[in-house]
């Protein structure tokens, strides 16, 4: 049985990285040439990890399951990218990036990485710099920061509410750099559906040709799955319709312990959604909350009268308006952490007094921020005694300027224009802090599988903070990984090629090849979506915003029941040996099927609340945090990792017990 | 409302393809064009027929992803959008709406609406990137200033989402706004300056290799760009193609 160590090197926190960079073993240049690795994913993880990796002279083989590595998800991320640059002379530095990292986690996260993450944050933004990244400039000439939630700094670094296009494609470029060269060996339209294991080391994957429907053998010395995260379990979510939660399960299934599952961001600020058609939900970056105010109506007459259609938002005075949050949390106000917002927004909606017609909405109104803006601009451009109309449409320029795609989008989608009228926004699941046991070198307990960016667990704790996923999945890749993967791959000079004509690829192919049969010879009934809707429900009301003991039972209970079902009725049209979208949904939603049960049993297991894991059961009674989520260190302070046993319901927990030496572990108040 | 659909079906990359006659009768004025799709294929499934294959993903108008002809446009009617953001209150009750694939030599058809658009990511291999290493051990990020106008001017060509509508778009299939919005990025920017000439040449030089044909300034690129890409970046290609032709090399 594998075990849960760690890793963490000895020493003071601030050492811990550089001392281990300077003791690990390294390999040499021409023996890179000899050594293979393999990269499943193409985002900011991925992509950044692939390009290192061939650049130091590893033969990488990348695999996305898109049509381009540009495609990966990380593209959609909008608000911006977090380093401690202290550009703006506020007091930030290393060790504020970090303490607040781990603050915002609610003090679930591991320590030694978080401060890892803080200390290669700043070489992030220099390195994409360097590559041309076009971030928001001051007129000076120099790099723009704004802030983001549960922060008290502007260390974010943007590129219009586009940063993560912008990062992914820097990463991309690099990789085409390397592609040109041969270095890498791209294989779009390709989706890894098993790990194989070679004397217990991962040795290879076998993928499926999405174009072919072929099936087909891929070694490597080590594998590394930066595929993204599960927030699809949920049906709809903020992520691609493609973000699956496969290759990270099937690893899962081979060996690797999966850990924290229950550890979901649900987002404040998304487009409530309209229909049972609803495919997907869109974000609307949390960066609108630096000029954003969130409120609802103090009275119900007035929310009555908006569901009629019989009142406008802009016709409620100041005094009948509640800004929930700036009246909850005084010092944070609309900057809270997105778990705080997204509990205090459901909150609002329970009592009733939600605006659109599903009772599930809340406004972000710009208005202040145009009237500001406006005056401001005008003072600077010397128009003294501007009109009213003059200074709403000097600030709706700036807003446009800040902020001009998001309300572009939400205009599309909603059909009202948001510099008139107040958004409308909702919590929706956006991003999975869970994920892949790794230990500090981003190993997993399967010796030489790697897991990096959202697909591992180990950063964020159990929320994270707005602006740290773009972080954390360049610093994995770009300065983390192609370090560490060195140490390990060092063993490898001597192994010489991996062959594939071996009888643990044969099985491992020979598995895949009867799932797949399985499914195309069922002949049910009812579509893939059907179920997958199904779970999402499940998912959504049971395992969502916020969970009790007796609803996480039922999940449990009917997401069995929906795998059951699924697994006997779906029916997939076509044949798998050609391009079968169907095909691909059913086997990415029979693994969210497996995922969904062990999340449920995970929350079950954890009784305290934490971040963006809410138990009804553990609130703070009385006093001035009345009401908030109620954290139990003494029994909670660790790190639940599954070990797969056959059944979800059979896994087995190990902990890794968290220790807080430099950080002191407090309640998280944001009043 | 209720609309008629007239989708373009090929099996394969191999076959002939013809155009199949759908009909929705429970469509809603909030959907997306692609929900819409979603409908049609959740019917076909269930009627035992095999659903109309298309490219998507993050179905908000960013990956680049999703393509389709919409009544002889890319990405539909609408300005501004891709077709995932494309809504059916575009359309009418009792439209028929004509759903091809991009069509263009540099981008074969795979399946249905499908279609192969690795061309472009050739075309990147060749030169679109500034040769950095990944060390992180550049220098301080504001150590150069960069203009505020040509950072922003940089900005908006590095906004291409790479999705081709500029190609499927022009009646010469050119790739030309396309290939321009990177080299304008990158010649815009001092890191970009560098490898400016070696860069223009081989990314056109790809460019033409793929069969895309030329620019002949009709302008359709612009009008159906889903991210407003502009035209002068195509006349910044060539000043920058001219001048790294006309002058010694390295």
């Amino acid at each position: 049985m594998a075990t849960l160590d760690a890793k963490i090197p000895e020493g003071p926190i601030k050492d811990k990285w550089t001392n281990h960079k300077n003791k690990i073993n390294l390999v040499n240049p021409a023996n890179k040439r000899l050594i293979d690795v393999i990269v499943v994913g193409t985002g900011l993880a991925g992509g950044s990890a692939s390009a290192s990796l061939a650049e130091m002279g590893y033969n990488v083989k990348s695999f996305c399951f898109q049509d381009s590595p540009r495609r990966a998800h990380s593209i959609a991320a909008q608000g911006g990218i977090n380093a401690a640059k202290n550009y703006q002379n506020d007091g930030d530095s290393v060790y504020r990036l970090f303490y607040d990292t781990v603050k915002g986690g609610d003090y679930r996260s591991r320590e030694a990485n978080v401060y890892r993450l803080a200390e290669v944050s700043a070489n992030i933004i220099d390195q994409c710099v360097a590559q041309g990244v076009p971030f928001a400039r001051e007129y000076g000439g120099l790099l723009d920061n704004r802030s983001f939630g549960g922060v008290l700094v502007s260390r974010t670094f943007y590129a219009k509410g586009q940063t993560g296009q912008q990062l992914l494609l820097g990463a991309y470029s690099a990789m085409n750099r390397q592609i040109g060269k041969g270095k890498i060996k791209m294989y779009n339209r390709h989706e890894m559906l098993e790990l194989v294991k070679v004397d217990g080391k991962a040795r290879g994957i076998i993928a499926r040709n999405l174009v072919t429907g072929e099936i087909e053998r891929h070694s490597a010395h080590a594998v590394v799955v930066a595929s993204g995260g599960y927030g699809n379990v949920f049906f709809l979510s903020t992520n691609a319709m493609g973000s699956n939660v496969t290759a990270a399960w099937r690893v899962h299934k081979k060996g690797a312990y999966f850990a924290n599952p229950c550890y979901t961001q649900i987002h404040p600020t998304c487009i409530p959604r309209s229909g049972d058609y609803q495919s997907k939900l869109t974000l609307m970056s949390e960066s609108l909350r630096n000029d954003g105010r969130i409120w609802v109506p103090k009275n119900k007459e007035d929310v009555q009268a908006i569901r009629d259609k019989k009142l406008k938002p802009t016709a409620i005075s100041e005094e009948n308006r509640d800004y929930y949050l700036e009246r909850r949390y005084p010092a944070f106000g609309n900057l809270v952490p997105r778990d705080v917002a997204s509990r205090a927004a459901k909150e609002r909606c329970d009592a009733g007094y939600g605006v659109n017609k599903t009772g599930e909405a809340v406004y972000l109104d710009f208005s202040a921020a145009i009237k500001r803006y406006g005056t401001e601009k005008a003072l600077i451009s010397g128009e003294k005694g501007a009109s009213e109309a003059r200074i709403i449409e000097l600030g709706e320029a700036v807003i446009e300027a800040k902020y001009g795609n998001l309300f572009q989008m939400y205009e599309k989608i909603v059909d009202e224009n948001p510099y008139k009228t107040p958004m409308m926004i909702y919590p929706a699941v956006h991003y999975t802090m869970g994920g892949v046991w790794v230990d500090y070198n981003l190993m997993t307990t399967i010796p030489g599988c790697y897991a990096a960016g959202e697909a591992n667990f180990s950063d964020h704790g159990a929320n994270r903070l707005g602006a740290s996923a773009l972080m954390q999945g360049l610093a994995d890749g770009y300065f983390v990984l192609p370090y560490t993967i060195g140490d390990y791959l060092s063993n490898d000079i001597r192994t010489g090629e991996i062959s594939t004509d071996t009888p643990e690829f044969e099985e491992a192919e020979t598995a895949v090849k009867t799932r797949i049969e399985g499914f195309m010879n069922n002949k049910g009934t009812k579509s893939v979506d059907h179920f997958h809707k199904q779970l999402g429900k499940v998912m959504w009301n049971k395992v969502g915003m916020a969970r009790n003991e007796q609803g996480l039972k039922e999940a449990i209970t009917e997401i069995q029941e929906i795998r059951a079902a699924f697994r006997k009725e779906v029916l997939i049209p076509g044949t798998a040996a050609e391009m079968n979208p169907e095909l691909e949904k059913a086997l990415r939603v029979d693994d969210f099927l497996e995922l969904g049960e062990l999340f449920a049993k995970d929350a079950l297991e954890r009784t305290e609340s934490c971040g963006g894991h809410f138990r009804e059961e553990s609130t703070e009674i009385g006093g001035p945090q009345d009401g908030e989520a109620k954290r139990d260190d003494e029994n909670f302070a660790f790190v639940s990792a599954w070990e797969y046993k056959g059944e979800p319901s059979d896994a087995v927990l190990h902990k890794e017990q968290l220790e807080f030496n430099d950080i002191e572990l407090k309640q998280r108040s944001y009043k | 409302m209720k609309v008629t659909l007239k989708v373009w079906r090929q099996k394969s990359a191999s076959d002939k393809g013809k155009i199949e006659t759908y009909k929705l009768d429970n469509v809603e004025d909030h959907m997306s064009f692609l929900e819409m799709m979603d409908i049609l294929n959740e019917q076909l499934i269930l009627e035992g027929q095999i659903p109309v294959a298309f490219d998507h993903d993050c179905r908000e108008g960013i990956c680049g992803m999703c393509s389709m002809h919409i009544n002889g446009e890319p990405h539909g009617p609408d300005r501004g959008v891709t077709t995932c953001q494309l809504h059916m209150r575009m359309f009418n009750d009792g439209d028929t709406i004509y759903i091809e694939p991009f069509r263009a030599k540099g981008f074969p058809v795979i399946k249905d609406l499908v279609v192969d658009r690795s061309a472009f990511d050739r075309i990147q291999h060749a030169g679109g990137f500034i040769s950095v290493p990944t060390s992180g051990n550049t220098q301080d990020a504001n150590a150069t200033p960069i203009p505020k106008p040509d950072a922003d001017k940089a900005f908006d060509a590095a906004a291409c989402i790479g999705c081709g509508a500029c190609v499927a778009s022009c009646k010469n299939a050119s790739a030309m706004l396309f290939v321009s919005a990177k080299v304008s990025q990158f010649s815009l920017l001092p890191q970009g300056k560098v490898e400016a000439k070696r860069r223009v040449l081989n990314m056109v030089e790809q460019m033409d290799k793929e069969g895309f044909g030329n620019c002949s300034n009709t302008g359709s690129c612009e009008v159906e760009c889903p991210k407003g890409i502009s035209l002068e970046n195509i006349a910044r290609m060539n000043r920058e193609y001219l001048k790294a032709s006309v002058s010694s090399s390295e």
